[in-house]
């Protein structure tokens, strides 16, 4: 410690401005109205923990806390399933076209994803799922990004176990089931994670899909409370913790896969 | 990324080529292959309906006028015409230039962080990762939200400090003169910690001979990182900018959340200087209903992106070097 004291102080420094807005979020979330809006502010919290509550008196928060979850969630497993499955023929089995229908896998990951919305929004739309559960899950469960990297992950298993075991006689899904997904537990789960993150802190597509209060997502509905006239900030502080905290939360209980899965990947949401 | 060819899957040693062998190893090719598409099908028809057959829409309604009551008629070029001179599309992208150049200083300030938690013997290296990456996982329309707040020119914390030296603070996000680069500050500070990441793993992929050759050669801690560090880490930083390129060129909900949209935000006089791109094009297609024109503005961001990314590589000769 002694010896790195200048760059301990530099680091520091620098976390210091990493967390101290999200120190002032928590400060004005436990303050009046009147204390935060008073000149010059105080930096102490009161301890107005009622303002959590306000929060869900002005957004159906229980209703939208409950879609990001689901949203997040069933994406997660829908993904992480689908996208192992198409990775591992891509890795490992022998079909006509496999090289072509790869590189056209590969071309959707170049183009940016606002290119797809109003067809997307169409199809949602002509389906009548606007405002549903549906509308916020079913594209989100394809993902040209999610079997590109577990592509790369497969292909770096040993394939010996899988010989053996098709000397054994066990077909395709045996394998896949029995052998590939545990072997690549770290991929999955580093993949599983990526999709969680992005899903629940999406905006766009939730924004635009689901515009009643009930059906919209903890995104949509905080940022739905930006621009209204009277902005109660220590509400707004309190509700936007409360929105990040879950997936925070989860980063710090799972950090170490969390940063494994961004430094391998290293695409950005 | 490095995109490695598939390795071809020997099959079982080779028997006699007996007529009877050579059936049943065409019967195991089909089977496989069956299953091959099988595995692929829920992707492949998922990408197929969402996700290609979207791109090509888009490209033709880019080409079309959209009535009030949902048809829509070819028009050709006229929406391109249009787009190229229309003022509010030229200040969004400019704008949205502009966030994007200045948003890359994240990258030099990642590299010096990462170099600084990489260094020998180094403490604590865990925690400090975890403060620089909470901003990246923390949802970005709270994120927004905050520094709204921080930004408040009556009640902003920010300006207060400011005011402790006394320096007499803007009203950062509504005054036109501030309101990008305001943004810019929350846009490098939320990315930092991402890209530190990336550089600390490029970091510890650095053999350490190189650093002990350089070490014998008399080349000092400072000559290190000008020798050996920096033209190592270059393809990392290649790889990091071209990330961040097609990332901020898509900028939506900072601005969305920190600007707003609609008529509430034209009423800040920033607005101007704050819709990018993307903002745009989510009002003329929810907003506004005009999603021809919607169309044809997300065809030039696309065209952006392919120059901006296609200039990227033609320039990496000049200073990413691969070891």
């Amino acid at each position: 410690m002694r010896k790195n004291l200048g760059v301990h102080t530099i680091l520091i420094a620098a976390a210091l401005a990493m967390v101290a807005p999200f120190g002032w979020q928590i400060v004005t979330s436990l303050k009046s109205l009147s204390n935060a809006t008073k000149v010059p502010p105080s930096l102490l919290p009161e301890g107005r923990w009622d303002n959590y509550g306000k929060v869900f008196d002005v957004l159906p928060f229980g209703h939208q806390f409950l879609n990001t979850v689901l949203m997040a969630g069933l994406r997660t497993i829908g993904q992480v399933l689908f996208c192992s499955m198409a990775a591992y023929a891509f890795a490992r089995l022998r079909f006509p076209g496999r090289n072509v229908l790869f590189g056209i896998l590969l071309s959707v990951l170049m183009v940016p994803p606002q290119l797809f919305i109003i067809p997307q929004y169409q199809i949602i739309s002509s389906l009548g799922w606007l405002n549903s559960l549906q509308a916020l899950v079913v594209p989100g469960l394809f993902s040209a990004f999610g079997v590109f990297l577990l592509r790369q992950f497969f292909l770096g298993l040993p394939k010996e176990l899988e010989e053996a075991a098709a000397i054994d006689g066990a077909g395709p899904v045996r394998i896949y089931w029995s052998i590939v997904l545990p072997l690549a537990r770290p991929g999955l789960v580093a993949l599983a994670l990526l999709v969680l993150l992005w899903s629940w802190n999406d905006l766009f597509w939730p924004l635009v899909v689901n515009t009643d209060p009930g059906k919209m997502t903890l995104s949509a509905g905080l940022a739905s409370l930006q621009g209204q006239f009277q902005t109660d900030y220590p509400v707004l502080m309190a509700g936007s913790l409360l929105a990040s905290l879950p997936i925070i939360a989860v980063f710090t209980v799972l950090q170490r896969q969390f940063i494994q899965g961004i430094a391998t990947s290293g695409i950005k949401g | 990324m490095t995109v490695t060819t598939t390795p071809q899957r020997d099959t079982l040693p080779a028997r006699a080529p007996t007529a009877a062998a050579g059936q049943q190893r065409r019967r195991g090719r089909l089977k496989e292959a069956l299953w091959g598409y099988a595995f692929i099908a829920p992707t492949g028809l998922g990408i197929a309906v969402f996700y290609l057959w979207p791109v090509l829409q888009t490209a033709y309604f880019s080409l079309t006028e959209w009535g009030a009551f949902g048809g829509h008629t070819w028009t050709g070029l006229d929406n391109y015409r249009r787009l190229s001179s229309d003022p509010e599309v030229g200040r969004a992208l400019v704008n949205t230039l502009t966030y994007t150049g200045l948003g890359l200083l994240s990258i030099p300030l990642a590299i010096g962080f990462a170099v600084l938690l990489n260094r020998k013997g180094m403490r604590f290296v865990g925690f400090y990762r975890t403060l620089f990456f909470l901003p990246v996982v923390t949802m970005p329309v709270a994120i927004a939200m905050v520094w709204r707040w921080l930004y408040n020119g009556d009640y902003g914390l920010t300006n207060y400090l400011l005011s402790l030296i006394g320096i007499d603070g803007p009203n950062w996000v509504a005054d036109p003169a501030t309101a990008l680069y305001a943004l810019v500050v929350v846009g490098v500070w939320s990315s930092v910690g991402y890209n530190l990441i990336i550089f600390l793993a490029g970091l510890q992929a650095i053999p350490k001979e190189y650093y002990e050759a350089a070490a014998i050669d008399g080349a000092g801690p400072f000559r290190q990182f000008i020798s050996v560090t920096l033209p190592l880490l270059s393809p990392t930083a290649f790889f990091v900018s071209v990330v961040s390129v097609i990332g901020s060129l898509q900028l939506f909900d900072l601005v969305y959340v920190m600007a707003g949209s609609g008529a509430g935000a034209r009423a800040n006089p920033a607005f101007p200087r704050l819709e990018t791109v993307v903002q745009l094009f989510y009002d003329r297609a929810f907003v506004t209903n005009d999603r021809g024109y919607a169309a044809a503005i997300v065809m030039m961001l696309l065209l952006v992106i392919v120059v901006l990314t296609a200039v990227q590589f033609r320039f990496q000769k000049r200073w990413v070097h691969y070891a």
